[in-house]
């Protein structure tokens, strides 16, 4: 059977799978949407959270950047993982005690006012938009690749289904086919990743396989040959960096920060039963998404290795069918500048006859290795679910930002129940409209801005919610200038530096400031918000008994209440 | 006996305690021996790996994971120490 039959047969079972259990698992009352009924239990979350968390940005392109980046890629490793243990310490198990719904409640009550709630939903809303539109964009990829339909067909396809199980099913749906969508996409990136460390080393754990020595019989470690062969192009080595220490420590920050604030991702500790079960599925949640980041640069590495060995200085007529399906999509462009008829791929841009999209090398590379059809297909299948489940988390942040904290909330205290579900409802189908027009029509700086997501959710969220669990002092005058002026500063950063709006060109590198990228000012701006709160609530009056009480109680973990919206 | 309030306030300190050892670590592996100190740790070699390569794209992950454990375990015991677990 080829690529595509098997394709259309992965792809079927994995949409039929998601289908049946969105049916399965309908969402009747506000808190099952909301929270999954709040009985998840510690596993079923972890896993949930692992495909919740693990994006298309995760699945597909980041074993793609490494590749390119190097040592300078370890940033995404350490900055996508190390926020987990700020979020199992420092938020997950307060904010499961504390019992709400969403994020804008917590801030919304622990700073007593609807200003520090609308202040959160917008930030909540700006977060979450930039980054699901990134996610649309990939299931269209995936599907524009293997199954040779237009992005657009794409994208609507899988609008259809996270529209089906997001609406249908709110948060309890999405839970359950997240712990579904979690099998198919770890599957889907090991098992191609195993095939090629045993091609390569020999040794079937990829995390060894990528420091152990080839077994073409030379001895010589496989990473001691990627570094020779990239030094030979030109390129600097692949195990040591370009960028300056002082902007991957800040980028490393940002990253790990940015994750422990996301909304999408703190919500899911809404829905375990015990503030324990919280803290042990933020360490499951964490043990299961090492499995995919472990293996990432052990992929990257094979790859890059295997890539330069097919194409680098051969001719272009005798390469494998691949290469020329993967220039079909554009992904994939080579320009005979010298006209020998050979590849030449170098890190000089003026000869350099090569461009390669990140994304397509965890696409390409069962190929480039000579994988069995059912392992491309698999690919496929596993990008899908990893786009899939981080859009219906996110989908689902945003119909709750408006149909609970905006509606309920602030302009109509006393919608009936059936009336805010059907409002989330509706919430949920616009939001999905919206992320596929996106997909659709992605405005040049979606790209761009994605990776900022994490900036803005640093700036913003993680010191209010740090600051209101272990600062019980904080007021609510503190906090939402520190939330403004640190999500105010990073969108300043961001369209100055990274879009280049507010000048005729995008500025130079050697503007930055500290010469800190703007993937790494979430650092500083969350510093900023930090030393804002604290200045600002020096001046102004402490926050009311009731909300200290409020503070003390969310740090003894024991009664913690069924999450109530009221 | 203790109050209510001290119990907490006893409790809460040990708990900081807690996060502040961790956190420590937490740093230690990523931005001290994966970002800062990784040029001299690249000197040594274990098989195919620069240390300090290794604890960027491998060794502080592994870490992370096995510090939430380790945090985990502790709060478990100290929940049941003032009789806070259910």
């Amino acid at each position: 059977m080829d690529v595509q039959t098997w394709t259309y047969i992965l792809v079927g079972i994995t949409f039929s799978l998601y289908i049946g259990i969105a049916i399965w698992s309908r969402a009747g009352s506000t808190k099952e949407f909301y929270v999954a009924g709040g009985g998840v239990s510690p596993w079923a979350n972890g896993m949930a959270t692992a495909a919740d968390w693990m994006s298309a940005a995760s699945f597909l392109s980041m074993a793609g950047i490494i590749a390119f980046a190097g040592y300078d890629g370890s940033v995404y490793l350490m900055g996508w993982t190390g926020g987990y243990v700020l979020l199992a310490l420092l938020l997950a198990p307060y904010l499961r005690k504390f019992g709400k719904f969403t994020v804008p409640d917590f801030i919304g009550d622990r700073y007593y006012s609807n200003s520090s709630r609308i202040v959160a939903v917008f930030c909540a809303l700006l977060v979450s938009f930039t980054y699901v539109a990134g996610q649309m964009r990939g299931v269209g990829v995936v599907f524009s690749r293997f199954l040779e339909v237009d992005i657009n067909t794409g994208v609507i396809i899988g609008m259809v289904i996270v529209l089906f199980y997001a609406v249908l099913g709110g948060m309890k749906g999405i839970t359950y086919t997240q712990v579904a969508q979690y099998c198919v996409l770890i599957f889907a990136f090991m098992v191609p990743a195993i095939f090629i460390s045993i091609q390569m080393t020999g040794n079937p754990v990829p995390q060894l396989g990528m420091g152990s020595a080839l077994n073409d019989g030379s001895g010589t470690y496989l990473l001691d040959k990627l570094n020779g062969l990239s030094t030979e192009l030109g390129f600097a080595e692949y195990t040591s960096g370009t960028k300056s220490t002082l902007d991957v420590l800040a980028i490393t920050l940002a990253l790990m920060v940015g994750t422990a604030g996301l909304p999408h991702v703190i919500v899911r500790f809404f829905t375990v039963k015990r503030v324990k079960d919280a803290r042990k599925s933020a360490g499951l949640a964490l043990l299961l998404i090492a499995i995919l980041y472990t293996t990432a640069p052990a992929v990257a590495v094979f790859a890059k290795t295997n890539l330069i060995d097919t194409v680098s200085n051969q001719p272009y007529n005798t390469l494998p069918v691949w290469f020329k399906n993967w220039e079909k999509t554009g992904l994939l462009t080579f320009e005979d500048k010298n006209g020998d008829g050979k590849i030449q791929y170098v890190a000089d841009p003026k000869t350099n006859e090569l461009k390669i999209d990140n994304d397509i090398m965890v696409l390409a590379n069962p190929e480039i290795a000579n994988l069995p059809a059912w392992v491309i297909a698999l690919v496929a299948a596993g990008g899908l679910a990893a786009a899939l489940s981080t859009a219906a988390g996110l989908l689902l942040v945003i119909s709750s930002s408006v149909s609970h904290d905006l509606i309920k909330k602030v302009f109509v205290p006393n919608i009936s129940e059936r009336g805010e579900l059907w409002t989330a409802r509706i919430a949920a189908t616009f939001a999905v409209v919206v992320a596929g027009y996106f997909g659709i029509n992605p405005p040049g700086f979606v790209a761009a801005v994605v990776a900022l997501a994490f900036g803005l959710a640093a700036a913003s969220f993680f010191p209010a919610i740090v600051l209101g669990i272990f600062y019980k002092k904080m007021n609510k005058e503190g906090a939402v200038t520190g939330m403004i002026v640190g999500i105010t500063l990073m969108l300043y950063y961001m369209i100055k530096y990274k879009l280049g709006w507010f000048d005729s060109t995008l500025p130079n590198k050697s503007e930055w400031w500290f010469g800190i990228s703007p993937e790494g000012f979430g650092a500083v701006a969350m510093l900023a918000n930090f030393l804002v709160s604290i200045l600002v609530m020096r001046f102004t009056p402490p926050p009311p008994q009731h909300v200290q009480d409020i503070v003390e109680d969310i740090r003894i973990p024991s009664g913690a209440r069924e999450a109530t919206g009221h | 006996m203790p109050t209510k309030q001290q119990k907490a306030t006893a409790y809460w300190k040990e708990n900081v305690k807690y996060l502040f050892i961790l956190l420590s670590i937490w740093f230690a592996v990523s931005y001290g021996a994966g970002i800062l100190f990784k040029d001299a740790l690249n000197h040594i070699k274990i098989g195919g790996f620069k240390l300090g390569f290794w604890f960027a794209q491998q060794g502080a992950i592994y870490v992370f994971v096995i510090l939430i454990f380790v945090y985990v375990h502790l709060m478990n015991k100290l929940d049941k120490k003032y009789g806070y677990d259910e």
